[in-house]
């Protein structure tokens, strides 16, 4: 622990200390773990808009004629399907199949790739793309990870909020995809129509300098405040992924699960042209396929299974653990999700999770919990 | 933050308030702000006995589970039952939103807690602030 200390900041930090907010040590980074209330931010973005800080993400850039082959070699998406302007969300492997880190991978233009990556798994991801495409002619590796701050409009009224600050007409950015754009008055900002929370959103990349980061940050809130924008922490960011299902490094994905354990097969194309990791994957599709799988439960009994938390068949045989484990604020449920051995992952199985020496009831329930409501339009 | 000045406190911030032979207890503002939204409290029964300085439940927030030291030995005489279905009032008020009332077994137990000056000081080191 030679770093205690010497945490990292965002160019929002001095910001989200004059606004009250918890601070806590996130994969390294001094981050607002909630302001109002995780509650309070968990509602706001599910029923208006939400802001988060999400700067701590890291940015790795590939660069030049073979930058498409180099982010194929890293990547298990196919990132030759991408147009110009489009993201997908991809992983980076291990030859072994399991995960580097999940990822975002954008198609900047022809020759040139972004990766949005994990906080805590930054220099591990710069370093693993070193070693994979070093040596590949017409591919640079930039980190461009200090270079931005990434501000996350989260909600059904994201779209509303950020409309007032941009001549860009959002509506026509689809899910996924992003253009380049006036925000703030600041020229070429990328706008993209992505989010971790299970709603419609925008992320934005602006300059990470401090007097742009805290004034695009205030107009933002500013317009937001009359649909009941809140700034919002790393603990409703966390509670609004987990009822979306969606996977957190360290948790439902790491160097020790593979992607077809994590149920992440679809987003890993075996027919597209090599990969690192892709022979483990086909190896254990020829195999009968992964022998453990990522279900989601809902407690039936009273009790919250959290991070770690074991899980029993009912006879009491000890059969897997929680990755994630909350209660769900939108859903009024205790929620958690968590790695079983195939033969008892069918949807309705009855297990128990061991919450403090008490067995405690849940019930295997299909992911995501949450879903957006459709739009009546 | 306020602290009453008649109650008495724990380390792991809860606070006692002795009448004769009897106690309340709950946890402190400074222990609510801390955990976040409660959500969920778990309390012993009326008739069970407590042990000072043991575990006598637990209080979850959405993010965090923490487990309660009893400040003094005793019977619960009472449980605060509203706190099944809203717990959230300790996050209201957390001075007033008791948990458990205790038949003390030896209300001089209490005289080695905190006062309420002491609490403030002990917090204010644990937080470097």
């Amino acid at each position: 622990m030679a770093e205690t200390g010497t945490l990292r900041k965002t160019a929002l930090n001095a910001t989200h200390r004059a606004a009250k907010a918890k601070m806590v040590d996130f994969g390294g980074w001094d981050m607002p773990v909630e302001y109002s209330g995780l509650i309070a931010e968990h509602m706001a973005v599910r029923t208006g808009v939400g802001l988060f800080d999400v700067s701590h993400m890291g940015d790795i850039q590939l660069r030049g004629p073979n930058s498409l082959a180099a982010v194929q070699q890293l990547c298990m998406n196919d990132a030759s399907k991408l147009a110009v302007g489009q993201a997908q969300y991809s992983a980076m492997l291990y030859p072994n199949g399991t995960f580097v880190d999940d990822v975002v991978v954008h198609k900047l233009s022809a020759n040139d790739y972004l990766i949005v990556i994990n906080a805590g798994t930054r220099e591990k991801d710069v370093q693993w793309v070193r070693q994979i495409i070093g040596r590949m002619p017409g591919a640079h590796v930039n980190d461009f990870s200090d270079y931005y701050t990434q501000l996350a409009i989260q909600g059904p009224r994201a779209m509303e909020t950020l409309q007032k600050l941009t001549p860009v007409d959002l509506s026509a950015i689809k899910n996924y995809w992003f253009v380049w754009g006036q925000v703030c008055g600041l020229h070429n900002v990328m706008i993209a129509r992505t989010g971790y929370t299970g709603e419609d959103g925008f992320e934005i990349y602006i300059p990470s300098d401090v007097p742009t980061s805290e004034r695009v940050w205030n107009e933002v809130l500013a317009a937001g405040a009359e649909f009941g924008m809140v700034p919002c922490g790393l603990g409703a960011r966390n509670t609004l992924r987990l009822e979306a299902g969606m996977a957190l490094y360290g948790h439902e994905i790491s160097d020790t699960i593979n992607v077809l354990e994590a149920g992440l097969g679809r987003y890993a194309k075996l027919d597209k042209p090599d990969f690192v990791g892709r022979e483990a994957l086909a190896e254990v599709e020829a195999s009968g396929g992964p022998k453990r799988k990522l279900v989601g439960l809902e407690m039936i009994e009273r009790g919250i299974g959290r991070d770690g938390y074991a899980v029993f068949t009912l006879e009491g045989e000890k059969i897997g653990a929680i990755t994630s484990g909350s209660p769900a604020p939108f859903l009024k449920k205790n929620i958690a999700l968590a790695y079983v051995p195939i033969e008892h992952s069918a949807l309705e199985t009855e297990l128990a999770v061991e919450i403090r020496g008490q067995k405690v009831k849940a019930r295997i329930v299909p992911t995501p919990f949450y879903k957006k409501p459709k739009k009546s339009t | 933050m306020a602290y009453p000045a008649n109650y008495r406190y724990t380390k792991e911030h809860e606070w006692i308030e002795v009448d004769g032979a009897g106690g309340t207890v709950g946890i402190t503002d400074y222990a609510q702000s801390s955990l976040g939204d409660i959500v969920f409290v778990d309390l012993p029964k009326v008739g069970d006995k407590v042990e000072a300085g043991k575990i006598f439940g637990s209080v979850e927030s959405v993010k965090a589970v923490s487990d309660l030291y009893a400040p003094a030995s005793g019977t619960v005489t009472a449980v605060n039952e509203e706190l099944a279905s809203a717990p959230e009032k300790i996050n209201t008020d957390a001075n007033k939103t008791w948990m458990l009332k205790l038949d003390l077994t030896s209300a001089a137990e209490v005289d080695g807690l905190l006062s309420a000056a002491d609490y403030e000081k002990f917090i204010s080191e644990e937080t470097g602030h």
